[in-house]
């Protein structure tokens, strides 16, 4: 699977990504290829620049040096809602629902900005209700769609988060510690949700501290410390090498 | 001639930007370290001065050391405002809008009562020193420049050693850069804040005295200082009082010199351009990171 | 509701207002009116930038003042003709001015339009405070250029002389009113047509969330340009009359720091979320300061606008509509 994949040309390529704050070197020099379809996970110890790879590929932050080629394309100096509309998708650690708005309305947001400023015809409101059930649905909100963001439990809050990203039909998902906080159940919901989510052909880059659920989730693992890549490659491997315990027992 | 008028026009300059570092302190503090947007200081500032004129007026006290005693009062009135503020938006999370609302009401409140008390007329304080000056060759040092002056910089000295050296100073840096540290000191974080802001509502009482020493006042002299205040505390790189300091002494001088030479009404806009400049180019001040 | 309805019903309701006070035959109401209107205007303004996307601005007597000072520069440029222009192009020009006011209204709004652009692209990008601290800025830069301007008066202030009569309407500050009536269904007919478009969703996502916005395909600062377009574009229409209105200019009422206070406190104790709130806020403040100048002072009824707008932003931060929603979904439910 691996082996078939990378012979194509990768979706996402970043190369000597780097990026500091003051003196502090958050990425330095990590370089990342992602093949179409793959589902990878993303860990590291607190701190070790995860988060900041995340916000460097999807513009929310931009690298000082290197670059990130998403789907052919070189989008270093684009600004986030440019790469969301190129088919980068991400969801928020913490969720950042919009809370004057219902569920649905949340998922409106993306299909209004992202899909419909890709395609031609637009979408019709009848056509817009439809796509919001039916990723409401993906995620089991669909009874919640009329409730407003207050209303949801923590689950609930990160389901709808990955639907929202979903909404706008990207090619790749970053999902940012969708997982942080919740109960045994609720994380082996989340990751069966994301795996389905990864059949219906999107790529995703799972970013992820409970260990059961990289392990399950990932075909491929890549390891970060102090923004560096120091171990990328099978899950099994990854996780017996040793620079990767000894940086997790270090912490 | 032309040099001596430059001379003293930084001299000037330098005396004012002293008197500007004591206006900011307050800002410094409560926008640069407690993220709140307390844009009614100069409300209170003014509110300050009126306070020094009505006991110089029946008791003919020194305004400066009217403003040391009133100090507890504006610390209490701090920690009111500080506590309906959290109350009624911090705790909430990240409602700026009305917190902005809140204290652009304050300001608007107070300039208004002051008016409807004190009337629009000009009001000055009696003290001897008033009218002095000292003089080294041509460079000339007006008396009631100098004493606010040099009171604010010892003032400024003060709280910059407070903020460094005292527990309860690292502990309000620790609110503005790592929460974390704070929770590992076992301080509580909201009354942290509260006592910085009540320090940064204190410091207006000093201002106050300082502006009426300098200059007459009436009660919407509040409104220059709003963004010259922003415009210096934004210079200096936000939470860093040397760095507010440094930049209230460029802003004093820049704005003498403009007023020496290009007139005194072309003074305000000096500071506020150069705040729209700071902001639209390097937002994180001239001596940030 | 279809948008032409509305402006339909907006327009009918102006009519009956205009006919009202025709019958009455007080010139004072037409006055008193006219700036109640101009209040319903400036809040409408401000509550799209402000109550939309959640970005404050406190510079609304500044982009009012370009308003009024473009309406002193056109007119005094239309006085001065032919000081101002070589010969030969003395005659085409007085083909165009004096310009008549509806087009200078236009032309305040294009220029506070274009301020509020520049003043936009220069702060936007940052944190949503930073920019309401430069709208401050922004007022006192104008006021000192403005007060150093020898062309539209200076500090001294400049007079604009109405003409005693205007045909159709009679006595021209019915025309005046008029024209404010006009511009109180263009700001609201605007507002409610943003609301209920896909720019609305836009404005409130970035009020709840910018970095979620951004992530959602929304381009926060182009939405955020535009706010601060339409909204500075109509709070410069709104001061455009007023030169006619007071027949005398001077920095100090143009930028009077009342537009400012008027404009934050309006939308807030009405309500921000729809274009109802900023217009019954206005009402209601407006008409209260009206009727407060006459029996009180004026220096009083600005002390209760301030307390009223603290109280309100403590107490009840959704406003009066807000209120008024709370209180009909209780009462559905019992």
């Amino acid at each position: 699977m691996t082996d078939a994949a990378t012979m194509t040309e990768p979706l996402l390529h970043i190369e000597q990504l780097g990026k500091r704050f003051g003196g502090f070197i958050a990425l330095d020099g990590v370089d990342l290829s992602v093949p179409k379809g793959q589902r990878l996970g993303l860990i590291g110890p607190n701190g070790s620049g995860k988060s900041t790879l995340v916000n460097c590929i999807c513009g929310t932050l931009q690298n000082e040096t290197g670059s990130v080629t998403f789907d052919g394309i070189k989008v270093d100096g684009m600004v986030a809602h440019q790469r969301t509309r190129q088919g980068l998708a991400r969801s928020f650690q913490l969720p950042r629902p919009f809370r004057s708005m219902t569920v649905a309305e949340n998922v409106r947001v993306p299909l209004l900005y992202t899909v419909n400023a890709r395609s031609h015809p637009h979408l019709s409101e009848s056509e817009l209700d439809d796509r919001c059930m039916e990723l409401l649905k993906l995620v089991t909100l669909d009874a919640k769609a009329a409730k407003y963001t207050t209303d949801l439990t923590q689950v609930e809050m990160r389901k709808l988060e990955l639907a929202r990203a979903m909404a706008a039909e990207p090619k790749l998902l970053i999902a940012d510690e969708s997982m942080a906080g919740l109960s045994h159940s609720e994380v082996e919901d989340i990751v069966a949700l994301l795996i389905r989510m990864n059949e219906r052909g999107v790529t995703i880059i799972m970013i992820e501290h409970i260990m059961r659920a990289v392990m399950t989730f990932s075909q491929r693992l890549v390891v970060l410390v102090s923004g560096k890549k120091i171990a990328d490659g099978d899950p099994q491997d990854v996780i017996q090498n040793k620079e990767v315990v000894g940086a997790y027992l270090g912490q | 001639m032309e040099f001596d008028l430059l001379i003293n026009a930084i001299i000037a300059g330098l005396m004012l930007g002293g008197f500007y570092a004591a206006v900011t302190a307050g800002i410094s503090i409560s926008f640069g370290m407690l993220d709140i947007v307390n844009i009614a200081h100069p409300g209170f500032i003014i509110l300050g001065s009126y306070i020094a004129y009505i006991v110089n007026v029946h008791f003919g006290v020194d305004p400066i050391l009217i403003a040391i005693v009133a100090l507890p009062a504006f610390y209490a009135l701090g920690s009111i405002i500080y506590q309906v503020y959290y109350q009624s938006f911090e705790k909430h999370g990240q409602d700026s809008l009305r917190g902005l609302a809140f204290f652009f009401g304050l300001l608007f409140v107070t300039e208004v009562a002051l008016n409807l008390v004190f009337g629009v007329d000009y009001r000055t304080v009696e003290v001897p020193y008033i009218g002095g000056s000292l003089s080294i060759g041509a460079m000339e040092f007006p008396v009631r420049m100098l004493v606010p002056c040099l009171v604010s910089v010892a003032m400024f000295g003060g709280l910059i050693l407070f903020m460094s050296r005292t527990f309860i100073g690292r502990a309000v840096m620790a609110v503005s850069q790592d929460p974390q540290a704070l929770q590992l000191m076992a301080v509580d974080p909201i009354r942290i804040k509260r006592i910085a802001f009540s320090i940064s509502i204190a410091t207006a009482s000093m201002a106050g005295a300082f502006l009426i020493t300098i200059q007459p006042v009436i009660p919407s002299s509040g409104r220059e200082y709003i963004g010259r205040v922003f415009a210096i505390c934004v210079l200096g790189g936000l939470g860093s009082l040397p760095g507010t300091l440094i930049a209230a002494f460029m802003i004093g001088v820049i704005e003498s010199i403009t007023s020496t030479f290009y007139g005194p009404s072309w003074a305000p806009a000096v500071s506020f351009g150069l705040l729209l400049l700071t902001l639209a180019v390097r937002p994180s001040g001239l001596f940030g990171r | 509701m279809r948008t032409p309805a509305f402006i339909l019903i907006l327009t009918a309701v102006a009519a009956a207002l205009y006919f009202a006070f025709s019958y009455v035959g007080n010139d004072y109401l037409f006055f008193a009116g006219y700036t109640v209107l101009q209040y319903i205007v400036l809040a409408t303004a401000w509550n799209i930038l402000g109550g939309y996307c959640g970005y404050v601005n406190f510079g609304s007597a500044g982009f009012f003042a370009i308003g009024v000072y473009t309406t002193v520069f056109l007119y005094t440029v239309g006085q001065q003709i032919e000081d101002l222009v070589p010969e030969f192009m003395l005659a085409p020009m007085q083909l165009i001015f004096p310009l008549p006011l509806p087009v200078m209204i236009m032309v305040a709004g294009v220029v506070a339009g274009f301020i509020g652009l520049g003043m936009g692209y220069l702060t936007l990008r940052l944190r949503g405070v930073f920019f309401a601290i430069a709208t401050l800025a922004l007022t006192v830069v104008l006021e000192t250029f403005i007060v150093n301007w020898s062309f539209v008066g200076g500090s001294r202030g400049a007079y604009v002389i109405p003409p005693n009569e205007v045909p159709i309407f009679g006595h021209f500050i019915n025309f005046l009113f008029v024209l404010m009536l006009v511009l109180v269904i263009l700001a609201l007919t605007t507002a409610r047509l943003i609301e209920r478009s896909k720019l609305g969703v836009g404005f409130a996502t970035i009020r709840d969330d910018e970095l979620a916005a951004e992530a959602s395909g929304v381009p926060t600062l182009r939405l955020k340009l535009v706010a601060t377009v339409v909204s500075g574009a109509l709070m410069g229409m709104a001061g455009a009359p007023f030169p006619f209105y007071i027949g005398y200019v001077e920095p100090a009422s143009a930028f009077n720091l009342s537009y400012a206070v008027n404009s934050i406190a309006m939308p807030m104790i009405g309500g921000t979320t729809s274009w109802i709130g900023p217009l019954v806020g206005a009402l209601l403040l407006g008409t209260l300061q009206q009727v407060a100048t006459v029996t009180i002072s004026s220096a009083v009824n600005l002390l209760i606008v301030g307390l009223l707008l603290i109280f309100f932003v403590i107490i009840a931060p959704r406003g009066i509509v807000g209120l008024v929603q709370d209180q009909l979904r209780k009462r559905s439910k019992t």
